[in-house]
């Protein structure tokens, strides 16, 4: 399995504070690639990085083959895209969805606008009804799903998630993250999953790495983190956490 | 015809499914309608203005008389059946003046308006979005206009040009500008760095599309609020230019120049000066009041 991202000692500052310290991971084509920690951990800094919404870093990044420089061209773009945190945030409040979906494929220039974008709300789950909606008509759950769909119009190979499903409700955010799963079957798709959530990462992605102060600690299989078996004590913080977190509903019930 | 009572249809401008971009457009406004339309004094502004754009284009429909025809004899009349308003001090029928000079006046405001909205947005968006040294160097000359006192620099700019209606259109445009390019630029700088902004640019779109497309259109409202609010300033400096015989030239009729030129009489024939001070003040109160309506429908941090 080639590598289709390699990121080797990353560094981000911000001024004074260095929020990245020296991260290097990869991702195979195909696979899910998950990255934890708390907020501030630097998770989040790194996607961005990669994306290309930051441009202030230093190191090497190289995705499908091609060393990434601050600039990013149009190929780039269409190639790697982003699903953002906040769906109440990342669709243009002025822009009916189809306005929003019409738009990268309008940037590259691609034929069949009108075929695409019904094929796009399909593939989603989205009702055809939709199309002409402005996105305060839709809910937190239906806004995630054109943010995806966004995301998909130009015929990505890599899809960068940044917490896409800490903003929805928790019976909503199973449905976006199978939503994803399937996405990914379907199209051999790329994923890296940014979240504080390990049940949602554990959920998405086979190989997790966690992070804390900039850094990554430990790189570890969803399975050895199921079972308990990390190497790192900030690893085993977090699990507990979330097992302490998941046991008084368990116990309630 | 069927075509067309469907789209004019209740249900259709009300549609919760639009089946459009047109059509969602028209829900919107349509709606945006609804809510100006329950504001009863920005009804008010808006039929005034309406009026009054309507009473100066068809001007030459609604006066009896030549705006510019003396008569001697009967200078000075107090209203009568022949004259509505009265006449001035060179026997001018002032309700035809009034007429005409709304032509004038409104003139001036609205390319006042073409010349200052397009500047103040492209001079803001583009020091909000690039930030740095461009919104340094864009910003500085905005406070270098912003620091001339208004109707002091329009009265310089119209003396070393020479007075009359374009040098006071040019020299109001010169000082009207900044306050649009600052709302401009903080409207801009609210909405670069939101997630929205970002998926945009993660489309690989150039910055020229990103603004002109997705950053000015949430810029303009508010643009539109202020030009409205800022319409009676602007009418009141084309008259202050006009009383200081700076603005449009005699015996061209407008409301500042008439104001001026009768000023000697207000004691004696008050109606003279004081009919074009009543026109002024309306059309500023209309225009404020429309804007104060607009800012209700269209200001997104209202909503």
């Amino acid at each position: 399995m080639a590598d289709m991202i390699e990121v080797n000692d990353l560094i981000v500052r911000f001024g004074e504070v260095q929020a990245v310290k020296g991260v290097s991971f990869r991702v195979g084509t195909g696979e899910n690639f998950g990255l934890v920690g708390e907020s501030g951990s630097g998770k989040s800094t790194v996607l961005r990085a990669l994306s290309g919404l930051n441009p202030d870093w230093s190191g090497d990044m190289v995705i499908a083959g091609q060393g990434l420089t601050p600039h990013r061209s149009r190929d780039f773009y269409r190639r790697v895209q982003m699903v953002f945190q906040d769906p109440y945030g990342s669709l243009h409040p002025r822009q009916t969805i189809d306005r929003i979906l019409s738009e990268p494929l309008l940037v590259h220039g691609m034929r069949d606008v009108d075929q695409r974008i019904a094929r796009g709300l399909n593939e989603v789950a989205l009702p055809q009804t939709a199309r002409f909606r402005y996105p305060h008509q839709l809910s937190g759950g239906q806004r995630q799903r054109v943010a995806i769909a966004r995301a998909l119009m130009s015929e990505p190979e890599v899809v960068l998630l940044d917490e896409p499903t800490s903003a929805l409700d928790v019976s909503v955010q199973a449905e976006v993250l199978n939503l994803l799963a399937d996405l990914q079957q379907a199209r051999g798709l790329t994923y890296v999953l940014v979240s504080h959530n390990l049940a949602v990462v554990a959920h998405l992605c086979k190989r997790i790495a966690v992070m804390q102060g900039g850094q990554i600690v430990e790189t570890i299989t969803a399975e050895d983190l199921r079972a308990g078996r990390t190497k790192h004590p900030h690893t085993a913080a977090l699990r507990e956490l979330s097992v302490e977190l998941e046991e008084p509903e368990g116990t309630a019930a | 015809m069927t075509a067309l009572s469907t789209y004019l249809s209740r249900d259709w401008l009300l549609s919760e499914t639009p089946s459009s971009r047109t059509h969602a457009a028209w829900v919107r406004r349509y709606r945006g309608w609804l809510q100006f339309r329950g504001n009863g004094l920005a009804m008010v502004g808006l039929i005034t203005v309406i009026v009054m754009i309507v009473a100066s284009l068809a001007a030459p429909l609604l006066a009896f008389q030549d705006p510019s025809a003396q008569d001697l004899a009967g200078r000075l009349a107090p209203p009568s059946a022949a004259h509505w308003f009265g006449t001035d001090e060179l026997g001018r029928d002032i309700y035809a003046r009034i007429l005409y000079g709304g032509r004038v006046t409104l003139g001036m405001v609205v390319a006042v308006v073409l010349l200052v909205a397009p500047i103040g947005l492209a001079v803001g968006c583009i020091a909000g979005y690039f930030g740095g040294i461009v919104d340094r160097a864009l910003m500085r000359l905005t406070d270098v206009f912003l620091a001339f006192p208004r109707l002091v620099l329009a009265l310089a700019f119209v003396a070393a040009l020479k007075p009359g209606i374009t040098s006071a259109v040019i020299a109001i445009a010169l000082t009207a500008w900044p306050p649009y390019a600052r709302l401009a630029r903080a409207e801009t700088l609210t909405v670069r760095n939101t997630d929205y902004i970002a998926a945009v640019r993660m489309t690989g779109a150039r910055s020229g599309r990103i603004i002109l497309r997705h950053i000015v259109p949430l810029c303009v409202s508010s643009v539109i609020v202020r030009v409205t609010l800022d319409m009676s300033g602007i009418i009141l400096t084309a008259a202050a230019l006009g009383f200081l015989g700076m603005g449009a030239q005699p015996p061209l009729p407008e409301w500042g120049t008439m104001i001026a030129s009768s000023r000697a009489y207000i004691l004696e024939q008050w109606w003279v000066p004081t009919i074009p001070g009543i026109a002024i003040f309306i059309a500023s109160l209309a225009f404020n009041l429309l804007g104060d309506g607009m800012r209700d429908v269209l200001d997104p941090r209202q909503r």
